[in-house]
């Protein structure tokens, strides 16, 4: 069977570079070879289960100029190395982007988000158990996907967007920075790409390998956020079996611009819902200018579940959804009528 | 370079999944040689074309033929063309992703292989009632059209062979993209059980793994063989030589002189 030996690591060339120059030198240097491995979290699983078999590893831990919080034209860049932890404490993330922060507290446990980043906990791949146990599915180059059966245990998989493959993306800081209309930098054949957190993230009909646009030899650098929605209304709430160390069934964000009774502007993302955070942009439309109102929440609960398809399963996403969505416009006050 | 691609199945047997990507380029690479080599033969070869003066004569004892004979009716060259929309649509949508073009192929890669099928099936009721059906057909009897035209490339000075109203080039195309046509669309006829579409209800597990790498590779094969070929049908299609054919599918007619130089009046019996 593929998965045989859990407790030793298997060999591999192990490099730790102490610059972003370093690194992006290794990745040209071994290219598909290498992995890049920053908090290590995804990594030693695939790696001890002997799924995926690096010839060389890049451990990231010593770069430190990928770590730490700075102010950027009004926003602030996290380095994509920054731990989970520091992300929790920061008082540039808690003071404008206070979502940001708890869903990096929610993540996982505390020993995990001491040594998890940033950037792992974006780029980390699906959880899918058929995939993760190293069976030939879509998304490992196969040709099936073993969750999407009358007999699969799919109560995690996917209700929105599934192309063949219906694993999830299970990132709890995902959905929040699309939200915050966030920028990811990525470095990429020597020359730096900003790309939109948004687009970073893609479904199994474009790429069906991976979650994220992130190729072989790209490097995640930082993560810039706009000033756009700095102390406005903020809303992160996750969903889990267990309220520690579990990823999540569905979490929402939402950034709102508008005052108690009514909603101007919205963003509003979910996530483990679909193999990329599901952006709810007709429940934005509909909201803008709305009053928050029981009835209001109500249509918009039902525009964010329009085109649903659950699995055997996984059907109470639905409502999951539904809720989450009403409970992100009332955010944390009654209703005004 | 790998040709198959397999795996080990959740019960640790080793099954195919699929062909390797490489036979892709390799497809690719030997339509562009074959394109190459073609070209640079046909630009230092000695030809043989007839002659004028027995085409004026043949023209003179046909006087009676209209001026512009039909070669593929108006169902036809639509047939033709939807066919080639479709296969161009199949090729495209599968190997973009392969080399990096990323976009969400699978719907309109099943919607163009439908729309293929649908082609074909039209395609073989018409040609079966409404076309002289064995035109398009080798027989043993082309084997000494073959060996002459084999001979003519070489440099011989035989007479050259006169089909009737398909070259034997045609008609071994024809049967190439027949073969491989019918693997493509059986095998991405169960493949589509496996995806979600409004026209078959998803079953991944229809036929077991085993059968269904099979029918993976079978797709594969039939989808690199159709870049070299359709390589290989465009290059024909825009020699110049070649391009009064082209022509003929455009607009459905060939000239009385282009009817009686390249066809026997025997086997192909144009309509006065």
């Amino acid at each position: 069977m593929p998965a045989s030996i859990r407790d030793v690591m298997p060999a591999f060339e192990l490099f730790q570079p102490a610059s972003v120059a370093d690194t992006l030198g290794l990745l040209e240097r071994h290219g598909s070879d290498a992995w890049i491995m920053a908090g290590g979290l995804d990594t030693f699983d695939w790696l001890k289960d002997r799924i995926q078999k690096p010839k060389v590893v890049i451990d990231l831990s010593n770069v430190s100029e990928l770590r730490g919080i700075k102010e950027r034209d009004g926003g602030i860049e996290i380095g994509a190395l920054t731990t989970l932890t520091t992300i929790t404490r920061d008082p540039l993330v808690t003071g404008k982007y206070r979502m940001l922060a708890e869903a990096a507290g929610l993540v996982a446990s505390p020993q995990i988000r001491n040594q998890g980043t940033l950037g792992g906990n974006l780029a980390q791949d699906a959880r899918c158990w058929y995939y993760r146990a190293g069976w030939p599915c879509y998304r490992a180059g196969g040709n099936i996907c073993y969750a999407d059966t009358p007999t699969s245990l799919n109560r995690e998989h996917a209700i929105f967007e599934a192309d063949r493959c219906v694993a999830v993306n299970p990132s709890d800081t995902a959905p929040t920075l699309i939200a915050l209309d966030a920028q990811f930098v990525i470095m990429r054949e020597g020359r730096e790409q900003v790309v939109s957190a948004q687009d970073f993230f893609v479904g199994p009909g474009i790429d069906i390998t991976r979650l994220t646009m992130l190729q072989p030899g790209d490097l995640l650098t930082a993560i810039r956020i706009p000033g756009t929605w700095a102390g406005k209304e903020l809303f992160f709430e996750k969903v889990r079996d267990r309220q520690v160390w579990d990823f999540a069934l569905v979490n929402i964000a939402a950034a709102i611009e508008g005052s108690a009774s009514t909603i101007t502007r919205t963003r509003m993302v979910v996530n483990g819902v679909a193999a990329r955070p599901h952006r709810l942009e007709a429940v934005e439309a509909f909201l803008a200018g709305k009053s928050r109102t029981p009835e209001v929440a109500e249509q918009a609960a039902d525009l964010a579940v329009a085109g649903a398809e659950p699995l055997r399963h996984n059907a109470y996403k639905v409502p999951l959804v539904r809720n989450l969505v009403k409970r992100a416009i009332r955010g944390g006050a009654e209703w005004t009528s | 370079m790998d040709i198959l691609t397999s795996a080990l199945s959740p019960w640790g047997e080793s099954i195919l999944v699929r062909i390797s990507w490489d036979l892709f380029w390799a497809a690719l690479v030997g339509g562009i040689l074959f394109l190459l080599s073609h070209g640079s033969y046909m630009l230092f070869s000695p030809h043989h074309k007839r002659a004028s003066d027995d085409v004026d004569k043949l023209e003179a004892a046909h006087a009676s033929l209209p001026p512009r004979i039909e070669r593929h009716s108006f169902v036809a060259r639509m047939f033709h063309w939807v066919m080639a929309f479709a296969m161009l649509s199949l090729v495209f949508t599968a190997f973009l992703p392969v080399v990096g073009v990323r976009f969400a192929w699978v719907q309109w890669h099943w919607m163009a292989g439908i729309l293929l099928t649908g082609a074909i099936i039209f395609h073989i009721i018409h040609a079966t009632f409404f076309m002289d059906f064995w035109s398009i057909w080798i027989s043993p009897k082309d084997l000494p059209d073959a060996k002459a035209e084999i001979l003519r490339e070489l440099g011989a000075d035989v007479d050259a062979p006169k089909p009737g109203k398909y070259p034997l080039g045609n008609r071994l195309y024809h049967l190439a993209v027949l073969v491989a046509g019918l693997g493509a669309i059986s095998s991405g006829i169960l493949m589509m059980a496996r995806v979600r579409t409004p026209i078959f209800e998803r079953n991944p597990f229809w036929m077991g793994d085993a059968a269904y790498g099979l029918t993976y590779v079978v797709h594969g094969l039939t989808g690199v063989g159709f870049v070299g070929m359709i390589i290989a049908h465009i290059y024909f299609a825009l020699r110049p030589e070649k391009f009064w054919l082209t022509k003929s599918m455009l607009f459905g007619t060939i000239s009385r002189r282009e009817y009686l130089e390249h066809h026997d009046t025997k086997r192909w019996v144009a309509n006065k």
